[in-house]
């Protein structure tokens, strides 16, 4: 990896890590190379959907799927400046367990000049069981010079 | 103008007993889910048509050099509206023609909800650090399955925010109790 890489993801890493919502749900950056991501969460019992199981609302995984989606288009060597979500959809293949952290991993496996195209799993102790898994596609921002960076 | 009775052949209700007995209803659905706390989503309700309204705040900021609101926040408003509308049209049958009590009901003795088995969301505009408003319409709904579609928007009902369409499987019917699973 050159400098200049180097130095886009330490830019990327920075910026995810400065997201607030981000910062309240916990998200904990645990890899960022040229596009891909892994990003989680740990259990919380504010973002519980089900108080009688204590099973996490899939709100709070879409929210942990999106920003990992998202940083791995950021990461990605040929998505120079930011990145908006254009569609996501997520399936929910089962409950996460209730006491255990949630950890998504995302791959941004297509670059056009426009958009990026994401794939990402996302998965509690069970490694071999993916809580949920979301497909999506990005937006692909250019650095603009009348843009402040 | 007053809500009309569920029977009509039947003596009218008095209007504040059917609304506390609605009110109470949609109170109990929304306010035992810590997540819809945590995001401060509220509900509106008009007979039985609700509008769920997310108040901005700090926390659900996803880009701050805009600012704009998070993707995850959008995303998690659009499936939490889509999941209480459904819920509360399972709940207001139930209510309506008297099966289940509204009084006798608290977080843990809900009827269940539906599961989401997938979600997508359609983001068409940039989330401004406002306040955001969100409706839901069941189009679907059999014995196992359901089908909702949602829309959000901010200052403009006709500029939508964003909208959704999430597949839901429904709770098995039978009496409430406060069943683990």
């Amino acid at each position: 990896m050159d400098r200049h890489e180097e130095a886009k993801l330490r830019v990327a890493r920075q910026f995810i890590e400065a997201i607030p919502h981000s910062r309240a749900l916990g998200m904990q950056l645990d890899a960022l190379t040229n596009g891909v991501a892994e990003i989680s969460m740990p259990y919380d019992l504010r973002l519980v959907g089900d108080p009688r199981t204590g099973v996490i609302h899939g709100g709070a995984v879409s929210a942990l799927m999106d920003t990992c989606c998202g940083a791995a288009v950021m990461s990605h060597p040929e998505a120079p400046a930011g990145t908006a979500t254009i569609d996501l959809r997520i399936d929910y293949m089962r409950a996460a367990t209730p006491g255990q952290r949630i950890r998504a991993r995302a791959a941004c496996y297509h670059v056009t000049r426009s958009v990026a195209f994401v794939r990402a799993t996302a998965f509690d102790d069970d490694a071999d069981h993916p809580v949920a898994s979301a497909t999506g596609a990005f937006t692909i921002e250019r650095a603009r010079k009348d843009t402040p960076a | 103008m007053s809500t009309p009775p569920s029977t009509p052949r039947k003596r009218p209700e008095p209007v504040q007993l059917v609304k506390s007995r609605r009110d109470a209803a949609l109170r109990a659905l929304v306010t035992g889910v810590p997540y819809i706390q945590f995001l401060g989503i509220r509900f509106d309700r008009r007979g039985d048509e609700l509008t769920a309204e997310l108040p901005f705040d700090e926390k659900l900021i996803g880009n701050p050099l805009l600012p704009a609101l998070h993707g995850g926040v959008t995303a998690a408003f659009l499936e939490v509206t889509a999941i209480i509308e459904l819920s509360w049209t399972l709940l207001w049958e139930d209510m309506e023609s008297g099966r289940i009590d509204p009084a006798t009901l608290d977080p843990l003795h809900l009827p269940r909800l539906p599961k989401t088995i997938d979600f997508t969301v359609d983001y068409l505009r940039s989330g401004l650090p406002r306040d955001a408003y969100a409706r839901a319409r069941v189009n679907r709904s059999g014995r196992r399955y359901a089908s909702v579609h949602v829309e959000a928007w901010q200052d403009n009902r006709a500029r939508l925010l964003a909208q959704g369409t999430g597949h839901f499987l429904m709770p098995p019917a039978g009496p409430i109790s406060a069943r683990d699973d």
